[in-house]
């Protein structure tokens, strides 16, 4: 007989083999918070001579599936800063109530001053790190997109990881690798940043999006577009991709059923 | 004053044999001793007033608020001990912030009133404590539009109410009064401190529960009810604070807020002339009467 307690009133091992332990429940640590789930494609953003410009589109894609396609991805902070989110989208809900918070914590002093777009990024990049530290990372790469305390034009990422990053254009996700290299070919050096209007960036950045709708598999072509600059944040939330042209993909070989 | 107690307010929480708790009723005092402060419930918001005593000409003039805000849209004046109303405004927004937490959106004047209600109560019942040495106002906007949740990301279903009930009319000004003993009401308009008999008496003249006067003209009013409670501690300087919380299309936009430096001169310009007016008035009564008696010689 076999006196372990624990075989008692169990399969013998002898006449039905060892029980698999791995179909039991295993006390390793909580897993499901370290993937995303509802997930937020690319954000991008391009600075311009008295402001910045950050577009993202309107959709939370729930892995393949375009799950919600209403979803306002740049969240206002205050009147001084917009933040734009790629990744999870419950992650960015929670960072959103952060922001609310901090922003009414923000209005119980009277002094006047308050926090600007740098400041916020730094906080947040350390929210980031934090939790990544944790092993509890909030899967987003966010822009924070206002002006710094001299009253300039500021832009920079963070990401899941709390990795900063800093640039006249930036994108995160599929956008920093087709978006990026579009805003570089319009704006190729500091004096065109400086140079660039209001209405050039707004107007590269749809162009960006329109490239992201046509290669992006996880986008949309509703999105929204904030531009801010000293005369305050303008957001436009539902804006729609205009004059598509899918001729291009006529000559592209080698995926889905045409093969050759 | 030895006999008044008679033992039974030596200890918080104690009732004499007449049931009356004499540690709340010295609180009063306390209160009774404050600048005054008041509120205004007004149709399209509310506005909150008081008069800061200035205790040294050393203090920095504007510094050293007494009217405090709690989340967005609620604002806090109190009469009596200041640092118990710094106590007191610390655990409204504390309370603001957990009811954010647990409901996602703003917590309601009347939500916020008593639960802070139910906080000076307490302070009420332990020996280890003292009760609170203030009243305060507690005065905000409701929003009368379907607020988002906060984190909402999008705007749910295209067809159907999506559980919403269509025109409900929700949203509004809100004024409460909480008194040491824990004792809240809501008020049209509401006074404390020391000059709050002559507050009150003016604040009844206003006709408020008509729900006719407008919140530039409660300004107007706050800023001469504060002067006109100020006439009998005249020999001490004060300034008068003012802060307001409009409806969302108003001036404030459902914030709470401290009424723009130019509006404020203004309505104290207004106060000082409507007290020079009185005493003249008054002059003019009295030298009637002293005609009168010549006459009769």
């Amino acid at each position: 007989m076999n006196h372990f307690p624990e075989a008692w009133g169990r399969p013998r091992d002898d006449i039905y083999g060892p029980y698999n332990p791995s179909y039991l429940q295993t006390t390793g640590p909580k897993t499901h918070t370290q993937s995303p789930a509802v997930t937020g494609t690319s954000v991008v953003a391009v600075k311009f001579n008295g402001g910045v410009a950050i577009a993202a589109d309107n959709l939370a894609s729930y892995g393949s599936l375009a799950r919600f396609t209403d979803v306002k991805r740049l969240r206002k902070f205050g009147e001084s800063a917009v933040i734009g989110f790629s990744g999870d989208v419950s992650d960015m809900q929670h960072i959103d109530r952060l922001l609310e918070s901090i922003d009414i914590r923000e209005n119980y002093s009277t002094h006047g001053n308050t926090m600007n777009a740098k400041n916020l990024h730094t906080y947040l990049s350390k929210v980031l790190y934090k939790r990544r530290s944790e092993f509890n990372p909030l899967w987003n790469h966010i822009l924070v997109a206002g002006f710094d305390e001299n009253k300039k034009p500021f832009l920079s990422s963070a990401d899941l990881l709390g990795t900063t990053f800093s640039a006249p254009h930036l994108a995160t996700g599929f956008g920093a690798h087709l978006a990026v290299p579009i805003l570089r070919r319009l704006f190729p050096d500091e004096e065109s940043i400086e140079t660039a209007s209001k209405e050039q960036a707004v107007a590269a950045l749809r162009e960006c999006l329109k490239v992201l709708w046509y290669r992006d598999a996880r986008s949309l072509d509703k999105y929204s577009i904030a531009v801010i600059s000293e005369a305050g944040i303008e957001i436009e939330e539902d804006q729609q991709i205009e004059a598509q042209s899918w001729a291009f993909a006529e000559a592209i070989k080698g995926y889905g059923a045409q093969v050759n | 004053m030895t006999s008044i107690g008679t033992g039974y307010d030596l200890s918080n929480s104690v009732f004499s044999p007449d049931g009356r708790n004499f540690q709340v009723e010295y609180a009063v005092k306390a209160v009774e001793n404050g600048g005054t402060a008041i509120g205004i419930r007004c149709k399209d918001g509310v506005v909150l007033a008081v008069e800061k005593i200035i205790t040294s000409k050393l203090l920095k003039p504007g510094a050293n608020k007494r009217t405090a805000t709690v989340d967005r849209h609620i604002g806090i004046v109190s009469a009596g001990l200041v640092p118990d109303g710094r106590h007191f405004v610390s655990r409204a927004r504390d309370e603001a912030s957990s009811w954010r937490s647990v409901y996602k959106g703003p917590i309601p004047v009347s939500a916020l009133s008593n639960r802070l209600g139910s906080y000076v109560q307490a302070y009420t019942l332990y020996s280890s404590v003292r009760p609170f040495g203030v009243t305060a106002i507690v005065g905000g906007w409701d929003s009368e539009a379907e607020l988002a949740v906060d984190g909402q990301v999008g705007s749910g279903p295209e067809s159907g109410s999506g559980g919403k009930i269509q025109g409900a009319k929700t949203g509004g000004p809100g004024l409460y009064m909480i008194e040491p003993s824990g004792l809240y009401w809501g008020y049209y308009g509401a006074a404390t401190g020391k000059g709050r008999q002559a507050a009150k008496a003016e604040l009844e003249k206003l006709d408020l529960n008509s729900g006719n006067l407008s919140l530039l003209e409660g300004v107007k009013e706050a800023a001469r009810i504060i002067y006109v409670a100020h006439e009998d501690s005249k020999d001490k300087d004060f300034e008068l604070e003012m802060t307001w919380i409009s409806s969302l299309d108003g001036p404030t936009k459902g914030r709470h807020e401290e009424v723009p430096k130019g509006l404020l001169e203004e309505a104290e310009r207004a106060a000082k002339r409507a007290l020079e007016g009185e005493d003249e008035e008054e002059d003019a009564t009295k030298g009637d009467a002293n005609d009168s008696e010549r006459m009769e010689e």
